[in-house]
């Protein structure tokens, strides 16, 4: 198994101060696979992106890179790996195409095989017009795509990208995406880590979820999927419409905890049935008066995994914002529903009456 | 299109790629110089104001004995103007650091010392520029070359540029140890501006309190600017030249591993 593993990781811990920037991390990528290394904010997934590109040493625990032990063999790893950090990393004062060589250069080529591998990557990545130019006048996905380019000059086996497309608009972020797409097809591993669910189903053979330096899920985005259950109602109520009395609807209609949001306007809960409650629950929520600007029966995305692995959205910052008060306060505008997911035995249709006198009162 | 081959150059020593990555890094900082002429045109105004301001304004009031004052003044000009201009190997790598271009060199298979190799030679380069302008500038203002022939003149900058060398090492340190190429700049000049002050570049240390003395005296900037002075218009060289390159031996030897260790270390994110 080992084997044909392009990285192995077993117990890495790294601690800064009382900060568990990891506790413990495992991981096996598969060679010519995509890895995604999903979490929040702070949880740990540019210190396993450094460790592995040997620019930190880890506190305890091992990890090997294409077989090469990322401490005592870190010098030749760094030889046959590709890096992307979190932030474009490109000399601004240079040109597009005198980063590159530069880069070559340093990667022992010659300068002319340098320098035509500059060009040859230029071409690629749709730089060949502003190659000449100083990258302090490049846009972000330029940017971004320039210094990918230079992580890929030696053809590396393994690629590291963290949060590649973080901060780039949709267009950008699809080239990029195709970038990756292509290179995994040429047969290179990546492990890439990312804040968006999205990209991680996108891109990504197998998902790890980490959260606070540990590993708290892993398995391809289906079966990540698979443990939140089925379906997700979700309604948008109509501007001033009565969400407590929404959310009392959706309850009948729920196999779990209903969400609600606020700012949104959106209520949401999982549901067994899927798409066949539709009919009933508007006709439910128009007994109430409540009325509707959206209804969808969702597949489970990965934002519903992490709110079900940790309770809380993935994509919350994890500094205390306002949401995340109004969502664990009682008092907050959620606090109507509370009472009827949790508090009345198990959500069913014979809590409707319940409900309907609670938001009357 | 058939692919490129990538194999990497073969057959030179480890000491040969260290030379040329350093060659790489120095290029690359050679090659941004003109591209910032602001940066080169600050390094060169704030030394000629002090040439004014010294000559004009205070020059009347200090006594330098049978020196004429511009004459005394220059050699230490010179000292003060590349030991600031040393100060830009920091801001450098600091902004390196900030940009991530650090994590990404560090991340590559090449010698660990080359950057800052590469940075100290450029600004190496830069300050011989900055000193060629200010020898003009001086030259304008009336100074002139005494007592000395043109191999110890040319000496003098030896010692000059040598001493400069070894403070963008020092500088290499500060700016890989903060968090930002701001921090750098304030952080290089808190410990330059005591020492470019309280030495003998602007006024005698015999006119300077007793207690002052004792630091002035016994510093690497009066060593230095002593011995360029005597070099260029004449007094007792021997003492202060050695004083002065044993100094700039003596910071070399400490703060060349250091800063290679904080390269190493340097974690910014
Ligand atoms: N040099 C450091 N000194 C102190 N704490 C650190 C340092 N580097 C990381 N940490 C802490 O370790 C934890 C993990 O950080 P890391 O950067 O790996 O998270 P991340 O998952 O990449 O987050 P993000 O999505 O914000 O990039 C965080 O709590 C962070 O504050
Ligand atoms: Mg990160």
């Amino acid at each position: 198994m080992t084997d044909s593993s392009a990285i192995v990781v077993e117990g890495l811990r790294k601690h800064y101060g009382a900060t568990k920037a990891l506790d413990g991390i495992d991981l096996q990528v598969a060679e010519g696979t995509v890895q995604g290394l999903l979490g929040p904010n702070g949880a740990g997934k540019t210190t396993v992106v450094r460790i592995l590109t040997t620019l930190l040493r880890a506190d305890s625990g091992t990890a090997r890179v294409l077989g090469f032990d990322v401490v005592r063999d870190a010098q030749k790893l760094r030889g046959a790996i590709g890096v992307t950090g979190q932030y474009a990393a490109v000399d601004e004062k240079l040109t597009g195409a005198e980063n590159l060589e530069m880069f070559g250069r340093l990667y022992r080529l010659s300068g002319r095989t340098a320098r035509a591998r500059a060009a040859e990557l230029l071409e690629r990545f749709e730089l060949a017009d502003a190659g000449g130019r100083l990258t302090q006048t490049y846009s972000g996905g330029m940017r971004r795509r320039l210094d990918l380019a230079a992580s890929l000059i030696m053809r590396p086996r393994v690629l590291f990208l963290d949060e590649p497309s973080t901060g780039l608009d949709p267009r950008s972020r699809a080239q990029v995406w195709q970038v990756i797409e292509d290179l995994v097809r040429e047969g290179t591993t990546v492990l890439l880590t990312t804040q968006y669910l999205e990209e991680a189903d996108q891109l990504a053979h197998k998902i790890t979820v980490v959260d606070l330096g540990k590993v708290i899920a892993e398995g391809t985005a289906d079966q990540l999927k698979e443990r939140v259950g089925g379906a997700r109602l979700e309604v948008i109520i109509a501007r001033g419409g009565d969400l407590s009395a929404a959310g009392g609807v959706l309850a009948r209609f729920a196999n779990g905890e209903v969400n609600t949001d606020g700012d949104r306007r959106s209520i949401s809960a999982p549901v067994a049935a899927g798409a066949g409650v539709l009919p009933d629950l508007v006709r439910a929520l128009d007994e109430v008066s409540v009325a509707l600007d959206d209804v969808a029966v969702h597949r489970p995305t990965l934002d519903d995994v992490f709110l079900a692995l940790t309770g809380r959205p993935a994509e919350a910052d994890p500094k205390p914002d306002p949401e995340a008060d109004h969502r664990a306060d009682p008092s907050g505008p959620a606090d109507g529903l509370d009472p009827e997911a949790s508090g009345s035995g198990g959500p069913g249709p014979e809590t409707g009456p319940g409900e309907r006198e609670l938001v009357a009162g | 299109m058939t692919a490129l081959d990538l194999s990497p150059v073969a057959g030179r020593g480890r000491l040969g790629w260290s030379l040329s990555d350093a060659w790489v890094m120095c290029r690359r900082n050679l090659v941004k110089i003109p591209r910032t002429p602001e940066l080169l045109v600050f390094s060169t105004i704030q030394p000629v104001m002090f040439v004014l301001l010294f000559v004009y304004v205070f020059g009347g009031s200090i006594n330098t004995g049978s020196i004429p004052y511009r004459d005394y003044l220059m050699p230490g000009i010179f000292v003060q103007t590349v030991v600031f201009g040393a100060m830009t190997t920091g801001l450098g790598l600091a902004e390196d650091l900030q940009k991530g271009l650090v994590d990404r060199f560090r991340a590559l298979p090449m010698s660990r010392g080359a950057l800052l190799a590469g940075r100290t030679l450029a600004d190496l380069v830069r300050n011989v520029f900055i000193v060629a302008v200010m020898l003009l500038v001086g030259l304008a203002v009336g100074f002139r070359f005494h007592h000395t022939t043109v191999i110890a003149a040319l000496a003098g900058f030896g010692v000059l540029l040598f001493f400069a060398y070894a403070f963008s090492w020092i500088s290499a340190v500060v700016g890989l140890s903060v968090r930002s190429a701001e921090a750098a700049q304030s952080g290089g000049f808190i410990w330059v501006f005591p020492l470019t002050f309280a030495s003998s570049a602007f006024v005698p240390v015999a006119n300077m309190p007793g207690w002052l003395q004792v630091f002035a005296r016994n510093q690497p900037v009066t060593q230095c600017v002593n011995a360029v002075r005597a070099l260029l218009i004449g007094g007792p060289v021997t003492s202060a030249a050695l004083q002065s390159v044993a100094w700039s031996v003596g910071i070399l030897i400490v703060f060349v591993p250091l800063s290679v260790r904080s390269y190493r270390r340097a974690a910014v994110r």
